[in-house]
């Protein structure tokens, strides 16, 4: 904290002489995560902000100069972690990247499914909490159970809920179950009634919307300018987003659109998520129908063909030699990655993550850097609150979808 | 016309001749090396001539190299065009010793969090920043963490053998 801003000289006609510094977090129940903000009040209304970030900081770049590939995947997890196993699978897709190895199409499409099922839980978990920012808890604890529903899919894939470490390089640690197809099934049947119904309850709800329209808004210069990527930017009219720009895991096949906002206000972003949930809905059943098209071989494929990287079969460990060989390299970290520097994206739940990593030939990265985006867009906070009162601060916050984990690697 | 490697290699070289030191394309990305006091200058070109137009800024940071001697930091910016959908790596390497690079807050607002950063984990002096103060560390650190001379791990610790687990 800066002793700079402690006498702001406040405008003509102001109720209060002097300001008031007020302490948002770090741990206040109305920021959602470890972050602070020292606002400078005049009354209600905000004439300086200052973020501090950090304090969830767990050093994941170094950490991750000493692991091999596989065991990086659990950084990745705690990063975003509403959409673990979108971290999950931007990581396999980087190293894949690095390797040259590519997937079969069904790995890329239950992929697909897996990663848009992600960013339905993270939209709705961030749409719901801007309810109940705004006032409205019940339909935040509504549409809950159905991320429930979406935590027991992953937990049929991988047997975990929240923090994934789904998946493998090349594919899948095992192939989906009939329960996980049966329950995928049942979330694309119901859900879509439930969001239906969410949606009713906000998009013309006037208090709601007094409360969202024009606040927290932010145009499309600045937005690129601040390097905005995902919903916040997609809100203030750039229609950017990683899956159609550069498409990964197969995301030319789909059908979708990208929807778009006007003026980058609470609403917008608020209406953005909502229909990328519609979007990706459709995609999962894109998937799901292509999936079951399958025929002969490419019907029960769950991985890629690259044993030095993927661990395999435990009967096969112990009954050949070049499984047994593979199986113990894999786990003491003994495959050395090739030499190269890639940077590799996904669209995440709040943006582009970027993976940029740089191998020297060792067991584990040279180098690896997260571009995580909610750490990137928080810095425009301050600039978007100055002037707004504090309840919209409040609003904007949540609606930016800043999740600390991933701000603060 | 579409924006390729070979038109943006072309105006850089036009642009900066023997400051642009090195060019490489790897994994579909190219990647220019530039003399580290050109970074703000090549940015500058890169973002407002109007046939490049590299006005997005995707990522920041740096790399650290304790072999290479005189030039051990890389500070890496990733940009990315967004129209012509065409990214950019642009490197710039500066001494351990004195790291000191210009600031790219003039162009991207967005570069003030990620040159912080860089500046908190290796040190990376960005001149001219209006802020440069630790973002992610606490503020009475007195090193600079991602640098390579500072092991992970304990050193006085017996149970482990690097031999076996890990580099």
């Amino acid at each position: 904290m800066t002793a700079e801003h402690v006498n702001i000289n406040l405008p003509e006609g102001s109720i209060e002489k002097k300001t008031t510094r007020l302490n948002l977090g770090p741990t206040h129940p109305a920021t959602h995560g470890v972050f602070q903000n020292i606002l400078e009040m005049d009354g209600e209304r905000i004439v300086h902000a200052e973020s501090t970030v950090g304090y969830i900081h767990r050093a994941f770049e170094k950490l991750a100069e000493r692991r091999p590939l596989y065991q990086i995947t659990t950084l990745t997890d705690r990063l975003n972690y509403c959409s673990s196993p979108l971290n999950n699978m931007g990581w396999h897709l980087t190293c894949e990247k690095l390797l040259g190895i590519t997937t079969p199409k069904r790995v890329d499409y239950l992929r697909v499914i897996i990663m848009e099922l992600a960013r339905i839980t993270d939209h709705l978990i961030c749409n719901s909490i801007v309810g109940v920012d705004t006032g409205a808890y019940t339909g935040f604890l509504y549409v809950m159970q159905y991320r429930e529903l979406a935590y027991e899919i992953y937990e049929e894939v991988c047997g975990s809920r929240l923090t994934t470490n789904m998946g493998r390089i090349g594919g899948f640690e095992r192939d989906f179950s009939d329960a996980a197809f049966k329950k995928i099934e049942k979330f694309l049947e119901e859900f879509p009634g439930v969001w239906r119904e969410f949606e009713n309850l906000f998009t013309r709800n006037r208090i709601f919307i007094e409360r969202t329209v024009g606040t927290g808004a932010i145009s499309a210069e600045r937005a690129l300018n601040y390097s905005f990527t995902g919903p916040n930017l997609r809100a203030a009219g750039v229609d950017y987003d990683v899956r159609v720009h550069s498409p990964y895991s197969s995301y030319e096949d789909f059908e979708f659109q990208i929807p778009v906002g006007k003026t980058g206000d609470n609403y917008d972003r608020f209406m953005v998520r909502n229909e990328e949930i519609w979007q990706s809905l459709s995609i999962i059943r894109q998937a799901y129908q292509k999936i079951q098209n399958m025929k002969g071989a490419d019907a029960t494929v769950y991985h890629a063909d690259a044993p030095e990287y993927y661990l395999p079969a435990k009967k096969d460990v112990y009954t050949k030699m070049e499984a047994l060989i593979y199986h113990f390299k894999i786990v003491m970290g003994e495959t050395d990655i090739p030499v190269g520097e890639v940077y590799s994206c996904v669209e995440g739940g709040n943006g582009e993550l970027g993976f940029y990593l740089i191998s020297d030939g060792g067991r584990s990265p040279f180098r690896l850097h997260f571009r995580r985006p909610c750490f990137i867009y928080y810095q425009a906070y301050a600039e978007i609150v100055k002037g707004a009162m504090l309840t919209d601060a409040i609003v904007t916050m949540s609606s930016l979808n800043l999740i600390a984990g991933e701000m603060d690697a | 016309m579409p924006l390729t490697h070979a038109y943006i290699n072309e105006q850089l070289t036009a642009h900066l001749s023997e400051k642009l030191i090195a060019w490489e394309e790897s994994y579909g990305m190219a990647s220019a090396t530039v003399q580290a006091d050109h970074n703000l200058k090549t940015l500058t070109f890169l973002h407002d001539e109007p046939s490049l137009g590299f006005q997005f800024m995707t990522d920041i940071t740096a790399v650290h190299y304790p072999d290479r001697k005189g030039e051990e930091l890389a500070v890496v910016y990733h940009l990315h065009n967004l129209v012509e959908n065409i990214r950019l790596r642009i490197k710039v390497f500066v001494p351990v010793a004195s790291p000191n690079v210009y600031t790219a807050t003039g162009l991207f607002s967005g570069a003030n969090w990620m040159e912080r950063e860089t500046f908190d984990f290796y040190g990376v002096n960005f001149i001219g920043h209006p802020d440069l103060r630790r973002v992610l560390n606490v503020d009475e650190m007195d090193y600079f963490p991602l640098r390579k001379e500072y092991p992970l791990e304990d050193q006085t610790r017996i149970d482990k053998d690097d031999e076996m687990f890990g580099r």
